[in-house]
């Protein structure tokens, strides 16, 4: 796909969460928002999904460990075919498989996750059994910014460095802000990149709304190193109403801001 | 037979299963040694992780390893690994119904000396309150043995806890188990002696001496905890019309809670708890400890008098 049609697909499926945010009164629309366009460059460019929905053996996997972004990851998988549109509608009713965090058992969901800090470990885990298995299957896993202050993280960090896990990428939604304030406030990361570097990681910086820069960061190998790719990205990217401002974690738009929302992310869809 | 520990009756077991299964992993936490897991890290290196003093990224990796299709053996202390990365266990073990084993070793109060860091008094109603998850304690070598098979054959999460030292055997080299269903060590009509894991052996030895006195006394070893056996718990209160359970653990939570409810529930007879109270412990030897806290074989005995006692006055 070109960067417009990839920019039409990510503004629809920001509008698809949009839609179930606001009819639910559920989710963290702005970590969705800053996260979609590198699910969109996953689910659509980089990891073959016919294979994943296949459960193929040597078919990527991906892991959300930002849990508490499902309701993005839910309207890229059923765009994607891993299960019905409809089901989106079930999302956070009562016995529903779409919760607010990934559960397992929904396809596509390998791993329920939400607290924050276990699905990096188990990427690495991931990891290590596929490179052991001589495995050429790759493993993503993504993150918030916020989610850095977990110790497991790092315990995660050593373990991925100390194994040479070359077929994990792990990706940071690098948006700089978290539910109390920016992440410099609530536990100052600085430069992460460096932090990774200096466990022995690989590491890129990019756009997190730049398709072709994410889709080359995460398609880089570099032999016996993990890599780790910083997005730079727009907390509740796509309406200015929201952009940038901690509130909108999970805020839950009212009437009036969800037209107006709506309006924002319509007009970018069109453009492409 | 010679006194061996539960820690490395299973995992020499699970190092002969491991040779002939590579999808057999063991994860560890800097505690190959305190594990008695050092020899398959040496002959199956492939098969062997070692996480580093990070359990909390030890059982999280061992989730993970099991959704490559591996069986996967979380080892290390049962402190930690049922306190420091219990959240791990819960949600990427227990409620992601991963195949992992988690294997916690020198459980309860037989680190002695170490303090209360290094004790785990917790972790049957920690555990037992986890979907999916099953919780054994095996009572000595012969079973261990036994839990580690049914393991490798099981699919699904597991917590098996055991101490530390040599055991005295309970059981003879041949003995075999029914897994899930609790195993009677001697048979008896006037009292039921529950225990599990080490207490096991203690309970037997209270039936010896109530035998002594004419008081026939059953003794069920509740090595699965989780699912536990209600039927042959509901039978001992039928048959017997008085329980004595006895653990390695907190009374709250436990082994005792467990029985107790059951029997309220279906068949309601008296019952006494032998456990660890709800206060901070002192610091000692298990020996001492059990001693202390009222979990030797005279303790039991008297305990089972004491119900005997009241079973008597209901009836007349």
């Amino acid at each position: 796909m070109d960067g417009k049609a990839l920019k039409q697909t990510a503004y629809q499926r920001r509008l698809e969460v949009l839609e179930m945010v606001h009819r639910t009164g559920s989710g963290h629309i702005g970590g969705d928002m800053s996260c979609m366009d590198a699910l969109v460059t996953l689910y659509y460019e980089v990891m073959d999904t016919e294979k994943m929905r296949a459960g193929a053996p040597d078919a990527d996997r991906f892991i959300l460990s930002k849990g508490h972004c499902a309701e993005a990851l839910y309207t890229v998988l059923a765009d994607r075919g891993f299960f019905p549109k409809e089901q989106l509608e079930t999302y956070a009713q009562f016995g529903t498989k779409l919760a607010e965090h990934p559960t397992h058992g929904l396809p596509g969901v390998d791993l329920a996750t939400g607290a924050l800090g276990h699905g990096f470990p188990a990427a690495c885990g991931m990891a290590l059994g596929l490179l052991r298995d001589r495995n050429p299957a790759h493993v993503y896993t993504l993150m918030g910014d916020g989610e850095q202050a977990e110790g497991s993280v790092w315990e995660a960090v050593m373990f991925a460095a100390k194994y040479g896990l070359d077929n994990l990428t792990a990706i940071v939604d690098r948006n700089h802000l978290q539910i109390s304030g920016t992440t410099e406030e609530v536990m100052p990361l600085g430069d992460l990149g460096a932090r990774y570097a200096a466990f022995g990681w690989n590491v890129i910086g990019c756009s997190g709304h730049d398709y072709e820069a994410m889709r080359r960061a995460f398609l880089t190998r570099v032999p016996g190193k993990p890599t780790a790719v910083i997005l730079d990205t727009v907390k509740g990217k796509g309406s200015p109403l929201m952009e940038n401002k901690a509130e909108w974690h999970h805020l839950i738009p009212d009437n009036a801001q969800y037209e107006a929302i709506r309006a924002d992310l319509l007009r970018a869809a069109e453009e492409g | 037979m010679a006194k061996v520990s539960c820690r490395k009756a299973i995992c020499s077991r699970i190092l002969e299963l491991a040779r002939e299964d590579p999808r057999i992993y063991a994860v560890c936490t800097d505690s190959r040694g305190s594990v008695t897991i050092g020899d398959m890290a040496r002959e199956l290196p492939d098969q062997f992780v070692e996480a580093g003093i990070a359990e909390q990224n030890a059982v999280a990796v061992a989730a993970g390893l099991a959704l490559t299709g591996k069986k996967v053996f979380a080892c290390g202390p049962a402190c930690f690994l049922a306190a420091r990365a219990y959240e791990q266990v819960k949600v990427d073990v227990a409620y992601n119904a991963t195949d992992v084993k988690i294997i916690g070793v020198s459980a309860g109060v037989s680190y002695g000396p170490l303090g209360c860091t290094h004790t785990s008094l917790h972790d049957f109603a920690s555990m037992r309150s986890l979907p999916n998850i099953e919780v054994i304690a095996p009572a000595d070598a012969v079973q261990a043995r036994a839990v580690a098979d049914y393991l490798v054959s099981h699919k699904g999460p597991s917590y098996v806890r055991m101490g530390r030292g040599d055991v005295e055997a309970v059981y003879r080299e041949d003995e075999t188990f029914e897994m899930g269903k609790a195993k009677t060590v001697r048979e008896g009509t006037d009292v039921t002696l529950i225990a599990c894991g080490e207490m096991v052996w203690y309970a037997a030895q209270a039936a010896s001496l109530l035998a002594r006195e004419g008081v026939s006394a059953r003794v069920l070893d509740l090595f699965f905890l989780k699912p536990a056996d209600t039927e042959a718990i509901l039978r001992a209160a039928r048959e017997t019309g008085a329980i004595v359970t006895v653990e390695e653990h907190s009374v709250n939570g436990g082994l005792g809670e467990l029985v107790s409810r059951t029997v309220c529930e279906g068949c309601p007879v008296p019952v006494r708890v032998l456990g660890f109270p709800d206060e901070e412990y002192l610091v000692g030897k298990s020996a001492d400890l059990f001693r202390h806290y009222g979990l030797t074989a005279e303790h039991i005995a008297a305990a089972a008098r004491e119900v005997l006692a009241r079973k008597a006055a209901m009836r007349s």
